[in-house]
């Protein structure tokens, strides 16, 4: 079809205006804020607190000293993602194979935590385990004392706990329209379920693995609650740190700095991950042609 | 129950602004209140609990007549610091809802009050707060006009003299609304070792109650009880003398339960044998467990007052002076105290307050265990070594 001048203008006005309220979204919520937090991050701390106008490097000549809480999140966050993906695969392949007619009622199970707040949820944990909580119990059952509560394993376990469902949505979708003929064929041609399941259901979900991962590691990376509730400030993470540099020592320059140098080490992150997980998914869609 | 509805009642009762009775009757979670009870020694929200002289009515306080008050009211505090029935009866009284907004220092409140458009009304800063918030227009001079049941003679006028800016200048921008001490609470059930200073606070801490012990989040108190640990002022800002107590926090760091200003839970619970503790907190607590005593440190610490303020640019003021006006009246603090058990400034206030609050050993110590304390000085809310320190400590 060839369309006349006058449509063509009209058509792209008309994108033009169906884009706009996106792009000033963007510009004004993402794009503005990053420039003041670049600019910011060269500055100076006023004597109360807050952003003085200069131009020093200083801020980030002193990131080192919050290597701790970057590392804690980044070990947390690769923890976390790791083991949504170990839990989370085995319930949707579950959910997406086998649930049957009780899929929908499970589903649901999965989203109805979600109805509450997630400060709700996370709170919630703090009494499980607290003194009086499964510590008293393993006690009882002749465990000994044992400390729960702020430590490492209980962020650890918050994090699954409240990111899992993030995690086996994807994976049931890509899980759920698999085709079960390709298992099926798998099987005729002689592969046994472990060489089925590397060789074919793995490959065919990873674009639910892909966005799943995403999904749970950028929020995990810059999480802030769940350390701060189960991990009794003990447990560090640079979404806390960011949290005092703001709003104790106000110290807005130093927090740019190490927001901006957080943005950077995701960024970086997500694109080597989808560099190397997509040129697999590529690889495999050819060969199943 | 819609969700929504029980998010918002359950961060109501968390931040306290209901009670957990009220929480349990309006959620409908009355049967697990039974579970949860028996899990968790009881809260100290008791609101109907006998004042002096009783709970506040018309008669004690009105409105300004002819005044249109408005609806709301935003209240920036701290946690625990005020009586649910207060407020309602405030309400009451004015049809002004109040909604109270508890922060966790006043380094956090400062920060926020700098990046502006907060929308608070009244603040309950404390008395090292006033030289910088004067210095930059963040609370008004009060209208005294419009308190006409605040009368200052009756104020300890060494405590009233915090909220004067300039210092000395009897422009007050603010009034008591009780005082206290840092000190820290420990449960007798676990603790066997006697405790009686910040030196026996810190060196127990590291060795026989590892584990056990909770500090404050709040480079204020926990660094000034670590300088007054080595024998340095409570106010150090020198150099070495900082460097003596990071050294000292950093040290002590993994043997603490939790860094949190939130200590009440983890005590209730047994989680933490030991913690860094506000006279208000340490009333409370010990109200509810009798084996959870407070204890001023014999080496020294901080002794504080918190105030009544409003907010430069509020936009309800009427309401603002009508609350601040309705906490000046002696009953109502009386009221209020049984409640957030903190010791009362205005003379007329403690007079109401039952023989049994006045022999209260921790809302109302003995002078002579005050004599080492310190009044946290104005330096301290912006000092930047204090702050660096503290956030880097938290990091490390």
């Amino acid at each position: 079809m060839i369309r006349s001048g006058s449509g063509r203008w009209r058509s792209r006005i008309a994108t033009a205006l169906l884009l706009l309220p996106a792009a000033a979204w963007y510009a004004l919520l993402l794009l503005v804020p990053l420039v003041i937090l670049v600019v910011f991050s060269f500055g100076g701390r006023a004597p109360e607190g807050g952003y003085l106008p200069d131009f020093t490097f200083a801020n980030y000549l002193e990131l080192p000293t919050r290597a701790t809480a970057f590392v804690n999140a980044l070990w947390m966050a690769l923890g976390g993602t790791i083991l949504c993906l170990l839990v989370g695969f085995p319930l949707a392949y579950f959910l997406a194979t086998r649930a049957g007619s009780q899929r929908t009622l499970l589903l649901v199970l999965v989203v109805v935590p979600f109805w509450t707040s997630f400060l709700i949820r996370t709170y919630a944990w703090l009494t499980i385990l607290g003194n009086n909580g499964i510590p008293s119990l393993l006690e009882d059952l002749g465990f000994g004392h044992i400390v729960l509560l702020n430590t490492p394993f209980a962020v650890l376990l918050g994090i699954v706990y409240n990111y899992l469902p993030l995690m086996v949505f994807p994976l049931y979708v890509s899980l759920e329209r698999l085709d079960k003929r390709l298992l099926e064929a798998s099987k005729d041609l002689g592969a046994g379920r472990w060489a089925t399941f590397r060789q074919v259901t793995l490959p065919l979900s990873s674009a639910g693995v892909l966005s799943g991962v995403i999904l749970v590691f950028i929020p995990i990376m810059g999480e802030y609650i769940i350390p701060a509730l189960l991990g009794g400030g003990k447990v560090f993470f640079i979404g806390n740190a960011l949290v005092d540099l703001f709003l104790q020592s106000r110290n807005w320059p130093f927090g740019s700095a190490a927001a901006i140098v957080l943005i950077l080490i995701i960024l970086t992150a997500v694109t080597v991950y989808l560099r190397v997980g997509s040129r697999g998914a590529q690889f495999r869609e050819v060969s199943l042609l | 129950m819609e969700p929504m509805t029980f998010q918002k009642l359950y961060d109501d009762f968390r931040l306290g602004r209901i009670d957990r009775r009220t929480f349990l009757k309006a959620s409908g979670l009355g049967l697990a209140a039974a579970v949860i009870a028996a899990c968790t020694p009881g809260s100290s929200a008791k609101p109907t609990e006998a004042a002096g002289g009783g709970e506040p009515t018309a008669a004690d306080w009105s409105p300004p007549s002819g005044v249109d008050l408005g609806k709301t009211l935003y209240v920036t505090t701290w946690p625990n610091y005020h009586n649910p029935r207060t407020i309602e009866i405030f309400t009451a009284l004015t049809g002004v809802a109040v909604e109270l907004n508890p922060l966790g220092s006043n380094e956090e409140m400062l920060a926020k009050l700098l990046i502006g458009g907060t929308g608070w009304d009244v603040l309950v800063p404390t008395n090292y707060t006033f030289d910088t918030y004067g210095n930059k227009g963040l609370l008004e001079p009060l209208n005294m006009s419009m308190l006409p049941h605040l009368d200052t003679t009756r104020y300890d006028q060494k405590l009233l003299a915090n909220a004067e800016y300039p210092a000395g200048s009897k422009t007050l921008f603010g009034f008591n609304k009780d005082w206290g001490t840092t000190g820290f609470t420990y449960n007798k059930k676990h603790v066997t070792k006697p405790m009686a200073s910040w030196k026996d606070f810190f060196d127990l801490a590291q060795t026989d109650y590892s584990g056990k012990v909770v500090i404050h989040d709040y480079q204020l108190t926990s660094i000034g009880n670590a300088l007054v640990y080595h024998g340095y002022s409570f106010n150090s800002v020198d150099e070495a003398e900082l460097a003596k107590a990071e050294e000292l926090l950093i040290a002590v760091k993994p043997h603490l339960f939790a860094i949190t200003s939130d200590y009440q839970p983890p005590m209730r619970a047994e989680d933490a044998w030991v913690a860094m503790t506000w006279t208000n907190d340490g009333a409370q607590l010990h109200a509810d467990i009798p084996d959870i005593e407070y204890v001023i440190g014999s080496d020294g610490g901080e002794i504080w007052s918190d105030f009544f303020a409003v907010v430069s640019g509020t936009t309800h003021r009427e309401a603002a002076y009508a609350f601040l006006d309705f906490m000046a009246v002696p009953k109502v603090q009386a009221f209020d105290a049984t409640f957030h058990k903190a010791p009362l400034v205005d003379s007329a206030g403690i007079a109401l307050q039952t023989e049994e609050v006045r022999a209260n050993k921790i809302t109302y110590p003995d002078a002579a265990s005050l004599t080492n304390l310190e009044f946290g000085t104005a330096e301290l809310l912006t000092n930047q070594a204090r702050a660096d320190l503290w956030a880097r400590f938290k990091s490390a």
